[in-house]
């Protein structure tokens, strides 16, 4: 393969009303080359990646397509060109079959002939290891599955360049190397890749070159085989941010949490129905689950936070059946969660972060006789600003403003500050700037350290290991024996989180 | 290329600016409406907007048609921060009134202090019972609220005309619907003596002041804003959206049952068929206009009662038609809705060169 050139950016810029998220890029990507573009959110990546793909157009720059310069005006005209892109969520039609949904895509003369276009589908798939049944509901493929949908769609249109956002974050370690392997063959045979991601290892292990933006501008480029993880972590957060906590040991203590054979069977054709879940939880541990987005995780969460209520005894808290307790009732006993969704879940957009603490500390004595106690408010606000280093304005900054990263701080030291006994927290670093995740693990283990149970669901398996006691994971609404951490290779874990693990459930360290 | 472009931050000026824009709008166009029905531009407007409160007797009719404006607003007021969009305070005026004339009726010859507040509460308990049926069908069967009173509406007004044809029909009225005269003990006291203004009034104010209490104090109304803005915030910190959709139906039922029971208690003193000209739909331009806010609506109900008072004054001085009064209230909502946009976005000019730049891009994605 010749090395030449075929995607170059030049000083792009792209500003959206009050923050310049492309600050003059440059970016080169060679024929046949895996390129890694890195940063943490909000650095400018996804805003990049939109500009090569046309969904936006970029307010100064260039684009460079194989030597010519090009308006990329639509994605219609991106795919025209050659570029493919998977995004992070992708836009597949869960009531529409695979062939359907690459069908969307294709003209209308390529499509004509369904049975042709099958087999076109199987060849591509088979030829790159991502074997695909062309006539499945995409409804019923897992996430691992969906990916390859939006791979081998582009593949079929002949795309010469594949941009993929942040591929693994759905995707089982197993998943990971069939990914990887892929993608080298790919690139063997000319075509080149742009792969997006925050998650440096993967990096390492698959990109040849790398571009690190930071705030909108290019922080640097490496060849990332060759330099450590810390090196690139530097380029990513600047030079004074820590990238990493020190977890101590901990004695877990009295059982607080026993869940026994919670089942519940969810309304919604695309949700995940919940069964025979068990598992328990010691003060002073904490104890992760795995696994792959849409397996249950939200289901749980919800379950166990009240947000969901269920007849029966299935879920004990000190002893007492809470399974009908409203979500007042189980904060009152000592419960506390931190959700997926910060903004519009977790906390009110619009509202100030003293509204905010209302939200869920309202029994902190905040509120007496019905009346809302304003001082008292701000100053359990300000507390929480104060003690997690939450960079705002003041209490009376809108939730909204703040960033992924300070706004979590906010949400977790909101009910870090009630003490709960235990604290249930879904995905508590996702999006989250590397200074805040240190802050929100150290957090979290502290919480530990005062004898609190601590349930961490979460996607980032990196996370897990350095952060739990015991640990298993979630699949198809059942969840894997939760073993020590310690004696869990991450083989055996990619098994349980593709639901690959005993029935009978023995919880080992109950 | 003139862009509509999302600010990246609401713009506090325009969330107040916009209900006085609208006003100007509404004036402007009113102007060219009247030159181009062949009337004198600048009389029109000084007789719908100047001549009826120009003296202490036109004052005191303002604030007779305030009354029932808003009780239904303040009401309403409750529901709309929530999000229920309850269209239904004309049905539940109607009830009030209704609930309020079948105990007057019954009470005709009773006499001392306990009458009155007996003939409102039947008023505001029969419309709060009208109410609940929305509530109900909404909580437990997942009905849009907006389809359903709007429907209860037209059904709360045949029930009340048939009331007023049938079992309360004054037997001695010489075939007119209406019903008798109420008793003295079942009428309110005036408020300023000599005028028609009635204590209705005094009760929409107090209920501007419970709305304000209610939001600037209390956990409930704190309650009700995070159903409205963010119903997963609420359902996670285990605000019960069922609960306080009821609570704010019941309120509001009440509230806009108490104007009707004021009203046939107040001015009319009997039950007719005529007895709202459409006070339950227009609060509710009230309570957009008044921004949702106490102090608010009642400077939009004072004004909105004015297009009443305005839309007579043409009709007798001008030779206009009623519908005159409809169609200023609607300018009003339509320019207001028009200027509220700008609360969001802004216009902004943009050179040929970067023109295909997609205008509306969501803030803050970067």
């Amino acid at each position: 393969m010749s090395m030449a050139t075929r995607l170059r950016l030049e000083n792009i810029v792209k500003e959206y009303p009050g923050c310049r998220a492309n600050d003059g890029i440059d970016l080169v990507v060679e024929a046949g080359e895996i390129h890694a573009l890195l940063g943490e959110n909000g650095a400018g990546k996804s805003t990049l990646m939109k500009v090569i793909y046309g969904v936006v157009q970029p307010d100064e720059g260039r684009i460079i397509w194989n030597g010519h310069p090009v308006t990329v005006d639509s994605p219609a005209r991106a795919r025209e060109l050659g570029i493919g892109m998977v995004f992070q969520h992708f836009s597949l039609f869960e009531t529409l079959t695979v062939a359907e949904n690459i069908a969307l895509n294709l003209p209308a003369d390529e499509t004509r002939d369904r049975r042709q276009l099958e087999q076109r589908i199987r060849d591509v798939s088979e030829r790159y290891g991502m074997a695909l049944d062309p006539r499945r509901y995409v409804s019923t493929l897992s996430m691992g599955e969906r990916q390859r949908v939006e791979i081998v769609r582009c593949l079929i249109q002949e795309s010469t360049l594949l941009i993929l956002d942040e591929p693994t974050s759905v995707l089982t370690p197993q998943e990971v190397r069939v990914l990887f392997q892929t993608l080298r063959q790919l690139a063997k045979e000319g075509c080149s890749i742009l792969f997006i991601s925050h998650k440096l290892e993967e990096v390492r292990a698959l990109c040849d070159n790398a571009t690190v933006l930071r705030q909108g501008r290019v922080s640097g480029d490496c060849r990332p085989a060759e330099v450590s993880a810390t090196e690139i972590a530097r380029l990513m957060v600047g030079d004074d941010t820590p990238i990493s906590t020190q977890v101590g040991e901990s004695e877990p203590g009295a059982l607080l949490l026993s869940v026994e054979g919670l089942s519940w069977r969810t309304d919604d054709p695309f949700g995940t129905s919940l069964s025979d879940i068990r598992f328990s939880l010691r003060e002073g541990e904490i104890v992760g689950i795995a696994g792959v987005a849409g397996n249950g995780q939200e289901e749980l969460l919800k379950a166990l936070s009240g947000e969901i209520r269920l007849s029966g005894h299935a879920i004990r808290f000190a002893g007492t059946a809470i399974d009908g307790l409203a979500p007042q009732e189980r904060r009152r006993l000592g419960m506390a969660v931190v959700p997926e969704e910060r903004l519009g879940r977790g906390a009110v957009p619009s509202m100030s972060l003293a509204s905010n603490a209302l939200l869920t500390a309202s029994g902190q004595g905040l509120v007496a006789h019905g009346l809302i106690r304003y001082p008292k408010v701000r100053a359990f606000s300000r507390e929480v600003i104060r003690r997690f280093g939450v960079r705002c304005v003041s209490e009376d900054s809108s939730a909204a403003s703040l960033s992924g990263g300070n706004l979590q701080k906010y949400i977790l030291g909101r009910e870090a500050l009630q003490n709960p006994k235990l604290l249930i927290a879904s995905h508590p670093t996702w999006g989250v700037d590397v200074g805040s995740a240190v802050a929100i693990h150290e957090a979290l283990v502290a919480l530990r350290d005062q004898g609190a149970a601590i349930l961490l669901i979460s996607e980032d398996l990196d996370e897990l290991y350095q952060l739990c006691n015991r640990m298993g994971a979630l699949c198809h609404g059942r969840l894997s024996p939760l073993v020590p951490t310690a004696g869990l290779s991450i083989e055996r874990l990619g098994q349980w989180m593709a639901g690959d693990f005993p029935q009978e459930v023995s919880d080992a360290a109950a | 290329m003139l862009l509509l472009e999302r600010r990246p931050v609401a713009s506090p000026v325009m969330r107040w600016a916009s209900p006085l824009l609208a006003l100007l709008l509404t004036v402007v166009t009113g102007f060219f409406l009247f030159l181009a029905m062949g009337r004198d531009p600048l009389a029109g407007l000084k007789f719908f907007f100047v001549t009826p409160v120009s003296d202490v007797q036109g004052l005191a009719e303002l604030g007779l048609k305030m009354a029932p404006l808003l009780l239904c607003a303040a009401g309403l007021t409750l529901c709309y921060r929530a999000k229920l969009w309850n269209i239904g305070a004309e049905g539940h005026f109607l009830m009030g009134a209704l609930g309020a004339s079948i105990m007057a009726v019954q009470l005709v010859d009773a006499q001392g202090p306990w009458v009155l507040p007996l003939v409102l509460l039947a008023g505001m308990a029969a419309a709060a019972a009208w109410a609940a049926i929305a509530a109900a069908l909404k909580t437990h069967l997942n009905c849009n609220e907006i389809l359903t009173t709007i429907m209860l509406n037209y059904i709360a007004l045949n029930l009340l005309l048939y009331t007023v044809h049938g079992p309360l029909k004054d037997p001695y009225g010489f075939g007119f619907p209406q019903s008798v005269m109420f008793g003295d003990s079942a009428l309110l006291p005036a408020l300023v003596p000599g005028t028609r203004l009635h204590l209705g009034l005094a009760f929409g104010l107090l209920a501007a002041l419970a709305v304000w209490a209610l939001f600037a104090r209390s956990f409930v109304g704190f309650q009700l804003n995070v159903v409205g803005e963010d119903p997963r915030a609420a359902a996670f910190a285990g605000f019960g959206a069922r609960r306080l959709t009821w609570f704010a139906f019941l309120v509001a039922g009440a509230l806009a049952g108490l104007a009707g029971a004021s009203e046939v208690t107040g001015p009319i003193g009997q039950l007719v068929p005529q007895v709202s000209p459409g006070y339950g739909y227009t609060a509710i331009i009230v309570v957009f206009l008044g921004r949702m806010h106490a102090l608010g609506i009642v400077a939009a109900s004072a004004l909105l009662a004015l297009t009443f008072l305005g839309g007579e004054m043409l009709q007798i001085a001008m030779n206009l038609p009623k519908a005159v009064t409809g169609l200023f209230q609607g300018l009003l909502l339509f320019f207001l809705l028009t200027c509220d946009a700008f609360i969001h976005y802004r216009l902004r000019w943009r050179g040929p060169a970067t023109a295909g730049v997609r205008s509306v891009a969501p803030a803050g994605e970067a």
